[in-house]
């Protein structure tokens, strides 16, 4: 249960925007989570909606983009996405693979006015 | 009118800069820093003992005891003779970058070789929380089960190091080691593996002469740790 601290990051990270491009309220967050983060969506909405009460985030509505786990084989090269947790390549069953996507962790735009 | 502002920032880059400032004073000081995590009651301050216990002599260890509550695990450890310091986290489920950067004045890095953060026992969020250490080790016992890789994989994939523990009871639970080693390498090929009993002290001979390999890499300069 540590979605109440990524909520208060990601509204930390939204006021600090909107004072630097002096916007008083924010609509929407647009939100990039990897699908091995350890984050559940629906707790983060709902942590979400509880801290911006009484700020300019207040009724913002979260747009979370869930992103595919996806690794690089270090032996043969190939790029492949990672079906139920298994990190070896398909193609060659190598397990020297370098992780291309899937921990993503970000704020990647706001909408305000 | 509505305005679309980019912002392209990670969610915990607050977190990961503190982190990164222990990181430097720890290197400073060459000691090596190694956050355990666990779930509840899978016997992480029970290997501490066993671990203090087998290196003291050797290996100047300090320890940051992490907990919701209470500094029970913080007077066992203290009991061994090592500096502790016991962080109450007050509700939150795991320690992060400032909880520690906050507790460093209480400990005295120049006189340590070793620094173990024994966070708080839950198998998800510690995994997500760098706090500036080497390397993350953790530890499954076997009651909690063989499934465990496939519901909490990140702790797995994070980990450098997993602990089985507890293989004194494997005659008596439904717990398969030989699939948690197959499901955890299939997470993270890089996964050092030791099969041990806190209790009755089985395979930690391995355990602590790995251990002290690592604190001998870092002290021999360098970023160390790894083998």
């Amino acid at each position: 249960m540590h979605e109440m601290s990524i909520a208060q990051s990601v509204l930390d990270i939204i006021l600090q925007e909107s004072r630097n491009h002096q916007v008083t309220r924010v609509l929407s967050v647009a939100l990039k989570v990897g699908e091995l983060s350890a984050v559940e969506t629906e707790s983060l909405r709902f942590c979400f909606e509880l801290l911006t009460k009484g700020t300019p985030a207040e009724g913002a509505q979260l747009d979370i983009e869930r992103v595919q786990v996806t690794c690089r084989c270090q032996d043969c090269g190939s790029n492949f996405t990672v079906r139920e947790l298994v990190f070896s390549c398909p193609a060659c069953q190598g397990v020297r693979v370098k992780m291309l996507s899937g921990r993503e962790l970000s704020v990647e735009s706001f909408e305000a006015e | 009118m509505t305005l679309k502002i980019p912002v392209v920032r990670d969610i915990l880059e607050a977190n990961e800069r503190l982190a990164e400032d222990n990181r430097r004073v720890f290197r400073q000081a060459g000691i090596l820093v190694i956050n355990l995590m666990s779930g509840p009651g899978a016997g992480k301050t029970s290997l501490l003992e066993r671990t203090i216990d087998a290196l003291r002599h050797e290996i100047r260890i300090g320890v940051i005891e992490g907990d919701i509550q209470s500094s029970y695990d913080a007077e066992r450890i203290a009991k061994k003779g090592v500096q502790v310091v016991q962080l109450n986290t007050g509700g939150a489920c795991h320690l992060d970058g400032n909880m520690i950067k906050s507790s460093l004045d209480a400990l005295d890095l120049d006189t340590l070789d070793l620094l173990v953060v024994e966070n708080v026992g839950n198998l998800v969020c510690p995994a997500e929380f760098n706090v500036g250490e080497d390397m993350k080790a953790m530890i499954l016992s076997v009651p909690e089960g063989d499934d465990k890789p496939l519901k909490y994989p990140l702790m797995f994939q994070e980990s450098r190091v997993l602990l089985i523990n507890k293989i004194d009871l494997l005659p008596y639970v439904d717990c398969d080691v030989g699939k948690i080693r197959e499901r955890a390498l299939q997470l993270n090929a890089n996964l050092e593996i030791f099969e041990i009993s806190c209790r009755t002290g089985e395979g930690l001979d391995g355990w602590a002469e790995w251990l002290r390999q690592q604190v001998s890499a870092r002290k021999a300069g360098g970023d160390g740790a790894e083998t």
